[in-house]
């Protein structure tokens, strides 16, 4: 690793002797592995809900668009024959109930889960050093402060997006989407007991479906954001981003103290 | 009760057969979905009801209600009104006018104290006291409030009634405002639609008689037997709509074909009604197989949902021409442009450093 950057690990002590690379590694990567020091903080569930989600995400924004805005008409064979708009509808709730699954389960696991995985349900406005942190992570990223702190989880902004885009944001998405499923679904099914009283504060259908289409360009705005910011933490943080979400452990660029 | 007659007395008075009446009686089950042992009991309370004295009165509205009740097929609207319930007072329907009709309205109330159903067609506005809608000399909000008092139950005809309908579409200058708004402590049972279907009103108001009591209603107080669907759910057109077949353009081949209307603003998804079960005029057509979408006109606000030939409709609060995916695609415009200055910069500033700290070393 180069030593311009801010990544260089504990200067003062020699390379460990117990683990040197080999094969390709130059003298200077050799030189680089001084201590790596990295933590478990994703467990397998919050990774597989993580990816699931994801993708269940781009399942729901790609079909949930054609939904509002369908394709071109197709004229395959007999209507009788042909169910394409049918299908794309279908992927959808598919794709929605496999999201409403996994964020019960994403629920659960902050019970049982380690102490991580409860970060995504809260934002501890009640303590001071998270919002003082909180305004060191904002001068950050408005290139004021030059270090960014080192964390475990997630760092006081982020934990804030989390909790208004995917906490709140899911929620939301996952509410009025089965207020909406229960209106095909009909009076009286399990869809219309459980969310049938959204539509009912709603008032009007056509409101539902609008405020469930903003929903999604909600969920699309945080997308842009959370993958440009895992991305430049990944590269300009002093810990592992992308990595994290795939191994579950954290590891740390250097040993600096704050 | 005073000594009113039967519904059936009425009828036989009328010259309705025995024959016909039962006929009537069966017709009348099946529309509300009712089995056929249902059939004696409608005939059975037919028999030994009294009518039941209804005054309907008419704040704000176009008087559409009416126009469409008139036209029912089944019951025959005459049925309804001469022989089912006693209309003791409708300002359009009666014969009397002026001081008569008032007297006529204030003797039904008094002679049938808490037994009267009250049909509400139109609705009142309630600013500068109500004075945007004057009947007899008063506003017409003190008429309601008067007459609901000592009702048994109310039916709010029409969107009017119901939910406002144009009247109350913003700005709503003269703040017209739904009967449930305005009276609270009575159950009322809303039948929407701008107008309501004819057999809709004639089936609503046979049920209340037969039974005695208010139909099931839905979580927006419809009648659920007639609003517990969507048009879209039993729209014969439905077919195309799962094929993915539209009406991509006004009198292109897809629309002569009759493919689904969703593409061209069809509110058939999202608007609660038995228009593609029971349609109108005698059950002769409905707008969607007329070859046009459905405005929505049985929900609330439907004024106000943008217009009625786009899917994505349009969000007035950000301006007359900007709908959910223009707004959203504007704000991720936005934030990505944003995104991408941020990542320039932060490269700048990383080769800044760079050259920096190397600067520092020499």
């Amino acid at each position: 690793m180069a030593e311009d950057t801010i990544h260089i690990a504990n200067p003062g002590i020699e390379p460990l002797q117990s683990s040197r690379l080999t094969g390709d590694a130059t003298e200077a990567d050799i030189e680089s592995i001084r201590r790596r020091t990295s933590v478990y903080v994703y467990e397998a569930p919050v990774r597989i809900w993580h990816w699931t989600n994801a993708l269940a995400i781009v399942v729901l924004i790609a079909t949930g668009f054609m939904i509002g805005s369908p394709p071109p008409s197709m004229q395959i064979g007999e209507a009788t024959h042909q169910f394409l708009f049918g299908y794309i509808r279908f992927v959808h709730f598919a794709a929605g109930m496999i999201m409403t699954v996994g964020f019960f389960g994403r629920i659960y696991w902050a019970f049982v889960g380690n102490h991580h995985a409860k970060q995504l349900f809260y934002v501890p406005v009640w303590k001071k050093a998270w919002w003082r942190e909180m305004f060191h992570e904002l001068k950050w990223y408005a290139f004021i402060e030059k270090t960014p702190k080192k964390y475990v989880g997630h760092n006081p902004l982020a934990q804030i997006a989390m909790f208004f885009f995917m906490t709140i944001g899911i929620t939301f998405m996952i509410v009025t989407g089965w207020a909406l499923y229960a209106e095909g679904a009909g009076q009286g099914s399990f869809a219309d007991t459980v969310a049938g009283w959204v539509l009912g504060l709603v008032g009007n259908s056509m409101v539902l479906h609008t405020l469930h289409h903003i929903g999604m360009w909600f969920i699309v705005i945080f997308m842009i954001i959370h993958i440009y910011a895992a991305i430049r933490e990944d590269i300009m943080s002093r810990q592992s981003m992308v990595s994290t979400m795939i191994s579950g452990h954290r590891t740390f660029k250097d040993d600096k103290i704050d | 009760m005073a000594d009113i007659e039967t519904f059936y007395d009425v009828m036989r008075r009328q010259g309705i057969t025995r024959r016909s009446f039962m006929k009537y009686c069966s017709l009348t089950a099946a529309a509300l979905g009712l089995g056929p042992s249902f059939v004696p009991k409608i005939a059975h309370a037919m028999e030994t009801k009294p009518r039941t004295p209804v005054i309907w009165v008419h704040g704000l509205e176009c008087t559409c209600c009416s126009e469409s009740f008139i036209r029912s097929a089944h019951p025959l609207a005459k049925d309804v009104v001469l022989s089912m319930i006693s209309l003791d007072y409708d300002d359009t329907l009666m014969a009397a006018a002026g001081h008569a009709a008032e007297a006529a309205l204030e003797d039904t109330i008094q002679k049938y104290k808490g037994n009267y159903i009250l049909a509400v067609e139109g609705n009142p506005p309630l600013n500068e006291d109500g004075m945007f809608c004057i009947t007899g000399g008063k506003p017409f909000v003190e008429k309601l409030k008067y007459a609901a008092k000592d009702a048994k139950a109310i039916i709010s005809w029409g969107a009017c009634a119901s939910y406002g309908c144009v009247q109350a579409a913003k700005p709503n200058p003269t703040q017209a405002t739904p009967v449930h708004k305005v009276i609270t402590d009575k159950p009322i049972i809303k039948v929407p639609g701008c107008p309501p279907i004819a057999e809709v009103m004639t089936g609503v108001i046979t049920y209340m008689l037969t039974f005695d009591r208010l139909p099931e209603l839905d979580r927006q107080g419809r009648p659920a037997m007639f609003y517990g669907q969507r048009i879209h759910d039993k729209c014969y057109r439905r077919p195309h709509f799962d094929a993915g077949q539209f009406v991509e353009a006004w009198d292109d081949e897809n629309a002569r074909k009759g493919y689904c209307l969703y593409k061209m603003g069809c509110k058939g998804p999202t608007t609660y009604n038995a228009c593609s079960t029971v349609r109108w005029n005698e059950g002769t057509s409905f707008p969607i197989q007329s070859g046009h979408g459905c405005i929505g006109c049985s929900e609330d606000g439907f004024w106000d949902q943008g217009t009625f030939y786009d899917r994505v409709t349009d969000l007035t609060q950000f301006g007359v021409e900007a709908n959910a995916d223009k707004v959203g695609f504007a704000a991720a415009g936005v934030v990505g442009a944003g995104v991408a200055a941020h990542a320039a910069i932060s490269a700048l500033k990383a080769a800044q450093n760079k050259a920096q700290s190397r600067n520092e070393e020499v």
